[in-house]
């Protein structure tokens, strides 16, 4: 045997071939991508295929006097060229967004933000469609834009949505939790109050694969099928029913491979609605693909929360109440994707994992001439937010009473015998085991050692910092009872059939992005029916082959779908343990399970293996009595509560003193989300997300002048880690099974984005602590690192 | 305009237009899809393709510059129905989610190996610092290249090791 150091040749190969079980093994889906041949919506080429670019507007605001589309049409490989006049006149200029305001599809009457949509050309192919664009003709007549949240109330505000009867002001909504009075008691009597201002900015979740689609209408049979950039193929399928009016069930949409979303792709895009109506006009497929420019300026983004924190504590440091006012920037259209009834997302968690007397927010959102949006960039609605204010106002309060952040955590951590634990804000956190978490990530870092070499280096005038952050998400939306998007329940189908020869498949509701559904939705399958993961088929993403549901966001996957994925194959094991009941001539509950198998009790040698069953479900012999034949179930899984994951995270910077460059050295992260169906790729999950957290605190904002241009408009603007950025991640884990979820588990697609920005941060302004400054807004760039180190630090917008 | 050019071995010739990229001469003429577009700007690397055995962003190259030219692609990493142990590292240590910056990855981590066969972590982190991964954080892709880096070492050592057994059996053979 050759071996390398002591490693035999074959020990390189891992096993994808594994048998039933949890644990890691090596992803189904990525055979095809390492081959090159993953199939993204870019890579589709139909028969006669027309490609359609988008005009878009060079003015934050401004009222459109004419468009002359002429000299565009005049084109020889131009087939159409489509306004918003054009849309108008089909009832088509305007759509509903996620939270129930309306978005032009193309500007009739003005544009409300740089880079909205303004027309489309529709080409032979997509030079020539982007070269006609430069021959249409728009006037404008500018108008001054609202950039600046802050002034976007001030009575002297252009009104940006004088499309809304009545609108007189760009004022969105107001929104409160918690209870004013009571916390304001707290307050009124606590020995220690401190308040800071923090900034959220506006980011953007940026996937490898910007957004497109290709329309194809087949005017013979009347069916649109759509090949789409979409994380929630089958609430498009009816979102696109209600708003063009097409009959549902002559609708397809397949979301292919998708090459990331991180909430991107939830949105219903101007583009998608005009290439599916250049595709019923001309009775050709359309492709549209965004080039990356428009998916920066125009495309959902995340965050843009001006907040303000207050937090009450004794002078021991139990921490009391935390109270927060936040201004919201919510764009041009109200483009939020989150449950209806919650316009401000899941934000209500901003009492973080403390366990407090009283908590109060109140929210203003408004209007301003950016781009429309506000999605969950791997934040489970606004989670992220709220993490980031009360992980940055304890470490505000650690500093004022000169107490070490890990031991004022370790002080208010609700405890393991309180849960379920609601908060004050009305959160029933389902499990957790707080404690024991942050001090593994203390060990794991060792924190001690840490903090002595922070002092050595300090006395010889090094900038070197450690931050900690204490997270808990909400994911899972989630219980019907309160949670839809536009009237759709947030609960998730599934399908499982088993073949004749015990090969399965599964129909999930939701689709992946890269998170590994067709490897993970197998496990869970086979765990539950003991069908080796390899003999199980994943089908997803197409909503002519799965059951309804409301798709892969706010990491809800697992929780609702993998969920349902459980249920379905408990469904069919059910009627498998009474088929064998007849096979084996004995009573069910004579039967025990085991490893796929049913065995008679006390006698090991009658048994019936799941594939036995199967081929008799649909063989000639008789069934038991009222058993149809076939084996194979559906559900549709209704969560009763949200999944609440948590996390300890410790993050270790050096701060140039020379440039204000700040280097992450180390970063460790311990996180519990309940049982672990893949480790490989619940740890891929993790590392994607602090990568996210490390651009967010370090480099990314999506930035405007005064004018309201969009200055972070391509990848040289706005700028993403590399591999040099960031360390080599420290993961580890705790378990913590959610007692609401039928395998005991909750979400992690996002746990590592919402934890992450305040590691960083709170270790950037520990660095800085020699200069007095005991908060700074991300991005901390290097600039704006050099200007706190004057005392001045500059908040971003 | 006409170009003549090699893809993956074989010989393309093809009418174009002067303009035309070669990310999408690869992508919408020959069909080599694997080769992604990512950005306008040269930053994100998932167009990475092989020009004469270097690394070039191909959203950056006219199709006309490869004329005469030796082009490389993700399809053609795969010799004779065996994986690269690159896109074996891959999948071995999930460098990859949702697939879409992997090609150009790979493509690098292959230039990087034919002229370095040990890189250390810092090296890898440089030799794909200038293409973005959105989703892994960058971790499991260092490790996928080590681990290819391992695997080809250790292959190498077999296969040496098999030829000196070969040798000393055919010595012994030729003794006796």
């Amino acid at each position: 045997m050759t071996t390398l150091g002591t490693r035999p040749l074959d020990s390189f190969v891992d096993n994808d071939q594994k048998p039933v079980g949890y644990g890691r093994m090596l992803r189904k889906e990525d055979p095809r991508f390492v081959r090159g041949l993953g199939h993204y919506c870019d890579d589709i080429q139909l028969p006669g295929m027309l490609h359609m670019a988008i005009l878009r507007s060079p003015f934050a605001h401004a009222r459109i006097v004419s468009v002359d589309t002429s000299r565009a049409l005049a084109h020889p490989k131009v087939k159409a060229v489509v306004t918003g006049a054009d849309l108008a006149e089909k009832g088509l200029a305007w759509m509903p967004t996620l939270s129930n305001d309306v978005q032009a599809v193309l500007a009739t009457d003005k544009v409300r933000f740089q880079g909205q949509e303004v027309a489309v050309v529709v080409a032979e192919d997509r030079y020539s469609a982007r070269d006609a664009l430069e021959l249409i003709d728009v006037r404008y007549d500018p108008l001054p834009p609202v950039v600046d949240a802050r002034h976007a109330l001030d009575p002297d505000a252009p009104v940006i949505r004088d499309d809304l009867e009545g609108k007189a002001d760009n004022h969105c909504f107001d929104w409160e939790t918690g209870d004013a009075a009571a916390t304001q008691a707290v307050f009124d009597r606590a020995e220690v109050v401190v308040s800071q201002d923090i900034v959220y900015p506006r980011v953007h979740p940026a996937p490898m694969e910007t957004c497109g689609c290709v329309a194809d209408y087949d005017r013979v049979s009347g069916k649109l099928t759509l090949w789409t950039t979409s994380q929630a193929p089958h609430a498009h399928r009816t979102l696109y029913a209600l708003v063009a009016g097409l009959p549902e069930h002559k609708i397809r949409v397949v979301s292919p491979d998708i090459g990331g979303g991180f909430g991107n792709k939830v949105p219903i895009y101007p583009g998608y609605v005009c290439a599916i109506v250049a595709s019923l006009v001309l009775h050709k497929p359309v492709k549209w693909m965004e080039d990356r420019s428009e998916n920066l300026i125009s495309t959902g983004f995340a965050r843009d929360y001006l907040m303000r924190g207050e937090i009450a504590a004794t002078r021991d440091g139990k921490i009391l109440a935390v109270r927060t006012n936040v201004l919201a920037d919510h764009g041009a259209f109200n483009g939020t994707a989150a449950p209806v009834k919650y316009p401000a997302g899941f934000f209500g968690v901003f009492t973080g994992s403390y366990d407090l007397e009283a908590a109060y927010c109140h929210m203003t959102a408004v209007y301003t001439n950016k781009a429309p949006g506000g999605v969950a960039y791997a934040c489970s609605f606004r989670i992220t937010e709220a993490v980031y204010l009360v992980e940055r106002m304890v470490d505000v309060l650690a500093r004022e009473l000169d107490m070490d952040p890990a031991e004022l955590r370790l002080r208010n951590l609700i405890r393991p015998d309180q849960f379920p634990y609601t908060t004050k804000t009305g959160w029933v956190y389902d499990s957790g085991e707080y404690e024991r978490a942050l001090r593994l990530s203390m060990e794991t870092a060792g924190y001690a050692e840490l903090r002595k070499e922070q002092a050595e280096r300090r006395a010889r005038g090094e900038l070197m910092g450690i931050g900690l952050s204490f997270f808990t998400e909400a994911v899972g939306a989630g219980p019907r009872k309160d949670m839809d998007i536009l009237g759709l329940g947030m609960a998730d189908g599934c399908e499982l059939t088993v073949h004749p020869t015990g090969k399965a498949v599964v129909r999930l509701s939701v689709q992946t992005q890269g998170q590994g559904h067709e490897t993970t939705f197998a496990q869970i399958v086979a765990e539950e029916l003991g069908i080796p993961p390899a003999d199980i088929e994943v089908v997803h993403g197409d909503t002519d082959q799965t059951p309804f549901g409301l798709g892969t966001y706010g990491s809800r996957s697992t929780p609702v779908s993998g969920a349902a994925a459980a249920m379905v194959a408990r469904k069919v094991r059910d009627k498998a343990r009474i088929i064998a009941s007849g096979m084996l001539e004995v009573s069910v509950a004579d039967l025990e399970w085991e490893k796929g198998a049913f065995g008679v009790k006390g006698d090991p040698t009658r048994s019936v293996t799941i594939q036995d069953v199967a081929m008799r479900s649909y063989g000639a012999g008789d069934l038991p009595e009222g058993v149809e034949g076939g084996l194979q179930a559906e559900v549709c899984y209704n969560p009763e509560n949200l999944t609440y994951p948590f996390g300890a995270y410790i993050c270790v910077v050096d701060v140039d003193p020379g440039t204000g460059a700040v280097k992450v050295r180390k970063f460790v992260a311990i996180d519990d989300c309940g049982t672990r169906i893949n480790e490989m790729i619940i740890e891929g999950q993790v590392h994607g997300g602090l990568t996210d957290g490390v651009g967010m605190a370090l480099m990314e904002m999506i930035a405007f002048d005064e004018d309201g241009n969009c200055l972070s408009a391509s990848l040289m603007d706005y700028l993403i880690p590399t591999a040099l950025e960031v360390p080599d991640w420290r993961t580890g884990h705790t378990v913590t099974p959610s007692p609401h979820h039928p395998i005991g588990a909750k979400g992690i697609g996002e746990s590592a984005t919402v934890g992450s920005p305040p590691a960083v941060v709170n270790a950037i302004v520990d660095a800085l602590a020699p200069f007095g400054i005991r908060h700074a807004d991300m991005p901390l760039t290097p600039s704006r690192v050099w200007d706190a180190m004057q005392g001045h630090p500059r908040p971003p917008v | 305009m006409q170009v003549r050019l090699t893809v993956n071995g074989d010989p393309v010739t093809a009418e174009i237009e002067d303009r035309l990229l070669l990310v999408h001469f690869l992508r919408d003429h020959l069909g080599l899809t694997g080769t992604h577009w990512g950005c306008d700007t040269s930053n994100c690397g998932t167009c990475v393709v092989w020009l004469d055995g270097e690394p070039v962003k191909s959203c950056t190259v006219l199709a006309a510059m490869a004329g005469g030219h030796e082009v490389r692609t993700v399809e053609g990493l795969e010799r004779d129905g065996e994986l690269d142990p690159v896109q074996q590292g891959f999948m071995q240590c999930h460098g990859l989610q949702c697939g879409f910056c992997t090609p150009g990855m790979m493509m690098t981590a292959r230039a990087l190996l034919d002229r370095n066969p040990a890189p250390s972590e810092e090296e890898i982190r440089e030799a794909i610092s200038g293409q973005i991964c959105r989703c892994t954080g960058y971790a499991t892709i260092v490790r996928s290249v080590q681990w290819a880096a391992a695997y080809e070492a250790c292959r190498a050592e077999a296969s040496r090791a098999e030829a000196s057994r070969a040798e000393a059996s055919q010595a012994v053979g030729s003794a006796s």
